[in-house]
């Protein structure tokens, strides 16, 4: 069975750069408060996704509608009506986290098949049955907490397809319940679509070119004039103990399984998700390019060997300049 | 509005835990939740203790719940799972949704734990209509969300499950695949050599600057700020709160449940004892909104 690449766009130009280059599906999010890169000049229109689903479709690729932030009852109805607005510009599936709505997916849209999405946090087979007995849903994104060899038994026992993340920003904790973000700020991934969200990040220039940044009030990180500063998420900050401020959480670093391909094709997982829809063309040109490569060298009749200029791209658009492979390695945990 | 005891959240030592609990016995709370939540490798107790101690405080006279843990993923954990729904005397406290699904295959019933992101009247529903008899409100929804909660449930016409709301403690941010506290040691986790002991009440982390900010639980990562709802007695009342839950610590919990305690009987609302409050005003958890609130109706007067 191929795997699928799925790759993220948040703009129609990222979109053409991940059809153009090799991406069999592509995610995106309405230009609204119901997914998880809810930033300002991303994301889809209703009538941006209408030409989006005409793109994918041209190449006879998928398109994907994101709705993975979780409702409270006032605002249900933008969900809603999101999910009807996507259902007739002729989506392929829903990536949804919260229960009401997939349950209305599945009611209202039953044609249209429903990706659990990671924010739901589900980690193990029992998990999934839930999911699936409840709303029949034909795929699962996986937390990225998972050991290689626990993906492999989850594959065996899934009663649905596994899609795992492949590439991109990390965020090391369990997606879905994280709130450190809205410890600090009052919003979080899970009901705002964001982490860290921009109007709260302050950078200050310190004496000897210096500089540090603050999430609100709290200070992330200190950088000396030569280190290479990094979006002040809060897992990637450094913090003291003993007066040693070292990365306590995370170092500034991105998830790259390349290396795991044929163990996860050998799995059985369905898919591979690249992360990054807040990331320009740019970016989705040059790993839809290089996933793509590596998915077609998989197939081929050649032992599976990963080029130098693969892992010298994706650096390149990483995050600290480094990859990791993260929780999928043992070692890491 | 009663108490409740919350999970212990820190690895203690057998003999702690267990002294722990024997006071307990005695304390005020109506409900006490016991088990691991946080890391299947601590393992001073397994699941016959904690029912040991739970047949002893359900002696006492405290109704017991048996918590699960937060993040699932190892073979040996579901069978814990199964194992302890299949227990035949308490309830389960589901914190998951592999608990949530292993409670509904054997139609026990089961407490919705603060990790099963809750957020609307629908979901709510849907996980009443698995079983789900008691909630614990997500943690970063307060006092506006719960109203809306309760306000939509009434309109589409069902039934309120009762609702419980972390009161005291330190807040449980985020969870990892990765093990904080063996980090900070430089150990990995399948090698931790159970670091968690000697931290009782996690480690503290402070930011560059020297401001304690988060405190390392194993995988968990845990608000440095204490959580104290006491001087807000009066709008968890009002929203119908069921239960306050205090969360263990190792010194002085008994004058805080006495605290809380004392407040529910006089129906005063104390004066402030803990860090932060926000979460339940619709701010950054981080936040402390003091009564100056009501005068000035600016939220930009809360103070931190």
């Amino acid at each position: 069975m191929n795997m699928e690449l799925v790759c993220p766009a948040g703009s129609p130009a990222a979109l053409d750069a991940a059809l153009e280059h090799g991406a069999d599906a592509v995610y995106v999010g309405l230009r609204n408060p119901t997914n998880a890169r809810a930033f300002p000049g991303l994301n889809f229109t209703p009538e941006a996704l209408v030409a989006a689903v005409s793109a994918a479709h041209a190449r006879r690729k998928k398109l994907y509608l994101a709705l993975n932030t979780y409702p409270t009852s006032r605002h249900i109805q933008v969900w809603k009506d999101s999910i009807d607005t996507a259902a007739a510009a002729g989506v392929d599936a829903f990536i949804i986290a919260d229960m009401a709505l997939l349950d209305y997916a599945a009611r209202r849209h039953a044609g249209i098949p429903r990706h659990l999405s990671v924010q739901g946090s589900a980690t193990t087979a029992v998990a999934l049955r839930f999911f699936y007995e409840h709303f029949g849903i034909a795929r699962a994104v996986l937390p990225r907490v998972l050991s290689i060899a626990q993906v492999e038994r989850l594959c065996e026992h899934s009663p649905v397809a596994i899609e795992v993340f492949a590439f991109g920003s990390l965020c090391i904790m369990v997606e879905g319940r994280c709130q450190l973000s809205s410890h600090v700020t009052g919003q979080s991934p899970n009901c705002h679509g964001v982490c860290s969200p921009a109007e709260h990040v302050h950078w200050t220039e310190l004496p000897g070119n210096r500089r540090e940044v603050r999430l609100g009030q709290v200070l992330v990180d200190r950088f000396e004039p030569e280190e290479p500063a990094s979006y002040p998420t809060l897992c990637k900050g450094r913090y003291q103990q003993d007066g040693n401020p070292f990365y306590a959480l995370e170092e500034p670093t991105s998830l790259n399984t390349l290396e795991l391909l044929p163990r996860l094709a050998q799995a059985g997982v369905a898919a591979l998700k690249v992360e990054g829809r807040q990331r320009g063309p740019a970016y989705v040109t040059q790993v839809t390019r290089v996933w793509r490569g590596a998915l077609d060298a998989l197939k081929g009749p050649q032992p599976f060997r990963i080029l130098p200029e693969w892992e010298a791209q994706l650096s390149h658009v990483s995050e600290g300049l480094q990859t990791t492979l993260g929780p999928y390695h043992r070692r890491w945990q | 509005m009663k108490l409740s005891l919350g999970p212990l959240q820190y690895f203690w030592k057998r003999a702690d835990v267990m002294d722990f609990y024997r006071q307990a016995a005695d304390w005020p709370v109506d409900v006490i939740y016991l088990g691991e939540t946080v890391c299947s490798k601590r393992r001073e107790l397994r699941l016959p203790d904690w029912l040991s101690i739970a047949d002893d405080l359900a002696a006492a006279g405290h109704e017991v719940v048996l918590s699960s843990l937060v993040l699932v993923e190892a073979a040996s954990e579901l069978s814990t799972l199964r194992r302890m729904a299949d227990n035949g005397r308490f309830g389960i406290e589901a914190n998951d949704l592999s608990a949530v699904q292993v409670c509904l295959e054997r139609q026990v019933p089961f407490v919705g734990g603060p990790t099963l992101n809750i957020y609307n009247h629908e979901t709510l529903a849907l996980l009443q209509s698995c079983g789900m008899t008691r909630f614990v409100l997500t943690m970063d929804q307060g006092e506006s969300a719960l109203r809306a909660l309760r306000e939509a449930q009434a309109t589409a016409g069902g039934a309120f499950p009762e609702v419980e709301v972390l009161a005291w403690g330190r807040l449980p941010l985020a969870y990892s695949a990765r093990c904080f506290t063996a980090r900070a040691s430089n150990l990995g986790k399948d090698d931790c050599g159970f670091k968690c002991l000697e931290h009782p009440e996690g480690l503290t982390l402070a930011t560059r600057e020297g401001e304690s900010f988060i405190r390392l639980n194993g995988i968990q990562v845990q608000s440095e700020a204490c959580c104290d709802l006491a001087p807000d007695l009066e709008s968890l009342r009002q929203c119908g709160v069921d239960y306050l839950r205090l969360s263990p610590q190792p010194g002085g919990l008994s004058e805080v449940i006495e605290r809380f305690h004392g407040a529910l009987q006089s129906g005063c609302p104390p004066e402030r004892a803990g860090d932060c409050n926000g979460y339940w005003h619709g701010r950054p958890g981080m936040d402390w909104v003091g009564a100056a609130r009501e005068f000035s109706g600016d939220l930009q007067e809360a103070t931190r």
